[in-house]
């Protein structure tokens, strides 16, 4: 899943080493056309529908809190 | 009578000194401090420069100080430019190349930026201004007319460098006494900012906040990531008012947000820079209370903003299409056919626009402007500018505008206007092996580049590469690559066959 995420990051942002950073959010590595992109990519490849409420800064921020929000959505590891 | 932005300004002031006028992430200013801080600017501006009348480039991020760098470029008598800090340095000198600004104004965070680009213009950082013993009274704006340039805003250009579209004084009063006078505003209005200041929709919210002493709310850029958020921040800061871009609403509606989340102090919601589907309408119109006013409105830049309003007042099916409506106040639509007669009410013709909001031109290009600003062919007595918008409308059976669409490659991506052209240079500059053809797939709202090239790019060195060069919203969503493009008869890129065959 780990690999998945990393992927679908690199693909909106291949500018970023998104390994490097401890907060996506914070320092800036994703804006507002970004979010949604990978919501959508998220949705499409894990065949789930992220809800709204849940698209907050706090599950977008790293690796582990995308995963967090899956699981919450019933992906399986 | 007032003849200059700047006399309106200050009579607002002169009424609310003391009113909250700007908000934004880290400051809030009342009308008096946005005009001592404007007057401060300003005086640096003139005690530099004797010339008028010229353009102020503005590298600042959305904030008050880019607003009072504005008011303050008008009180120097001249006109400002915004300029888009997170565009490419590449576009941004190609901006500056033709702009030829007599200097640009930034503050510390973005001089380093600007210093990079090695450029022969003069840059003032407005943090680093001094602001004691200034002669405020003495500022150049009481020698411009009306017929003067206010601010020249860029849109995309289809041979890959921006236009920058002159906009006088008069356009301006003429577009917002219209607003205020249709959507009854007030200085109790507190505006919901969502339009980046290169995009022209803001100019609405800004000069409500001018004329009428209304409270602007810069809503922190931020929160459009996150829906959710953005409708609590509407709710603490009491917005009763927003004029934003259909994509904004339709994420809202997509995220089923307003069934848990309320709104109540929206009172006016307004929308305009793409085509607002119905559906979405519906939904909005259904969460919210039944005496919020919605208002579909219409125009491109070279207009002032907007020429057409359609105040929703009936029931649509959801895949019904929402008049543009019927021309504002004090501007006259035509729509002519290819014989460049009036169309009957049900033929389509190109919409053109007759009165005192058309742009003054193109900035430094004569040739391009005097291609869409052409005598009104219905005029043969005098010499009367008619400006040709490009998209194609008919008239419906109740006498509303129905837009239909464009009769070029212009697209509307996310509220901005594109040229597909614009984006395929962009791609030609870094990728010179293959040869880019870029659709606009208008259902799923992505932007596709169909390639012929031997080999397959990826998708991420697509991406890095182009992020030199191309503004974020311009960059295709997907990739596909052919071996061979098909051609039409003409030799051109068979476009629709294309269309047809992967969108």
């Amino acid at each position: 899943m780990d690999e998945k995420i990393i992927s679908i990051l690199n693909e909106t942002r291949p500018e970023f080493d998104f390994s490097k950073s401890n907060n996506f959010i914070t320092e800036g590595l994703l804006d507002s056309f970004d979010i949604l992109t990978i919501v959508n990519s998220l949705d499409e490849n894990f065949n789930i529908s992220i809800d709204g409420l849940d698209i907050l800064p706090e599950n977008f921020s790293s690796v582990d809190s995308i995963k967090k929000l899956l699981i919450k959505n019933n992906v399986s590891l | 009578m007032n003849i200059n932005l700047v006399e309106y300004f200050d009579s607002t002031v002169s009424l609310f000194p003391n009113k909250l006028a700007l908000v934004d992430s880290s400051s809030k200013l009342n009308f008096r401090e946005v005009q001592q801080k404007a007057k401060i600017i300003s005086y640096k501006i003139s005690n530099n420069y004797v010339l008028f009348n010229l353009p102020i480039a503005i590298f600042l991020p959305k904030s008050n100080d880019s607003i009072v760098s504005f008011i303050a470029t008008l009180y120097s008598g001249n006109c400002y430019a915004p300029l888009d800090t997170k565009n490419p340095i590449d576009r941004i000198k190609s901006i500056l190349n033709v702009l030829k600004p007599l200097c640009i104004l930034t503050n510390s965070e973005y001089e380093e930026k600007l210093k990079q680009c090695n450029l022969e213009f003069d840059i003032i950082n407005i943090d680093t201004i001094e602001s004691k013993d200034i002669k405020i009274d003495d500022l150049n704006y009481k020698n411009c007319i009306d017929t003067d340039p206010a601010y020249i805003i860029h849109t995309s250009g289809s041979t890959g460098i921006p236009k920058g579209v002159v906009i006088s004084h008069r356009s301006i009063f003429d577009y917002i006494h219209w607003a205020i006078e249709t959507f009854n505003i007030t200085e109790k209005e507190v505006i919901g900012n969502q339009a980046p200041f290169i995009f022209d929709n803001s100019t609405l919210d800004i000069y409500l906040m001018i004329f009428t002493g209304a409270t602007l709310n810069l809503i922190p850029e931020q929160l459009y990531m996150f829906p959710a958020k953005l409708l609590e921040y509407i709710n603490t800061n009491q917005i009763n008012f927003i004029f934003w871009v259909p994509s904004v609403l339709i994420t809202v509606a997509n995220l089923n947000l307003l069934n848990t989340l309320k709104i109540p102090s929206l009172k006016k919601v307004l929308f305009a820079g793409e085509v607002m589907s119905a559906k979405y309408l519906n939904y909005w119109i259904s969460n919210l209370d039944n005496s919020v006013l919605f208002a579909n409105l219409y125009g491109p830049t070279e207009i002032t903003v907007d020429c057409t309003y359609y105040i929703v007042e009936r029931d649509f099916k959801d895949d019904e299409v929402l008049p543009v409506g019927k021309p504002c106040r004090n501007t006259d639509i035509l729509i002519l056919n290819e014989e460049n007669n009036l169309c009957k009410k049900g033929e389509h013709g190109e919409l053109c626009v007759r009165g005192s909001s058309l742009a003054l031109g193109y900035w430094n290009n004569f040739e391009k402007t005097n291609s869409v600003f052409t005598q009104n062919p219905l005029n043969n007595s005098f010499p009367e500018k008619i400006y040709r918008t490009g998209d194609i409308v008919f008239l419906n059976d109740q006498t509303e505008i129905i837009f239909v669409g464009r009769r070029d490659f212009q697209i509307k991506h996310l509220g901005y206007r594109i040229e597909l052209g614009e984006i395929e240079h962009a791609i030609l500059i870094v990728f010179n092996s293959i040869i880019p053809c870029v659709l606009y797939d208008s259902n799923k709202k992505k932007i596709v580049l169909i390639y012929e090239s031997e080999t397959e790019i990826s998708v991420s060195e697509f991406r890095l590469k182009l992020s030199t060069n191309l503004s974020k919203y311009m960059m295709p969503t997907e990739y596909i690559r052919t071996d061979k493009l098909p051609k039409s008869i003409s030799g051109k890129i068979d476009r629709n066959g294309l269309k047809e065959l992967f969108l």
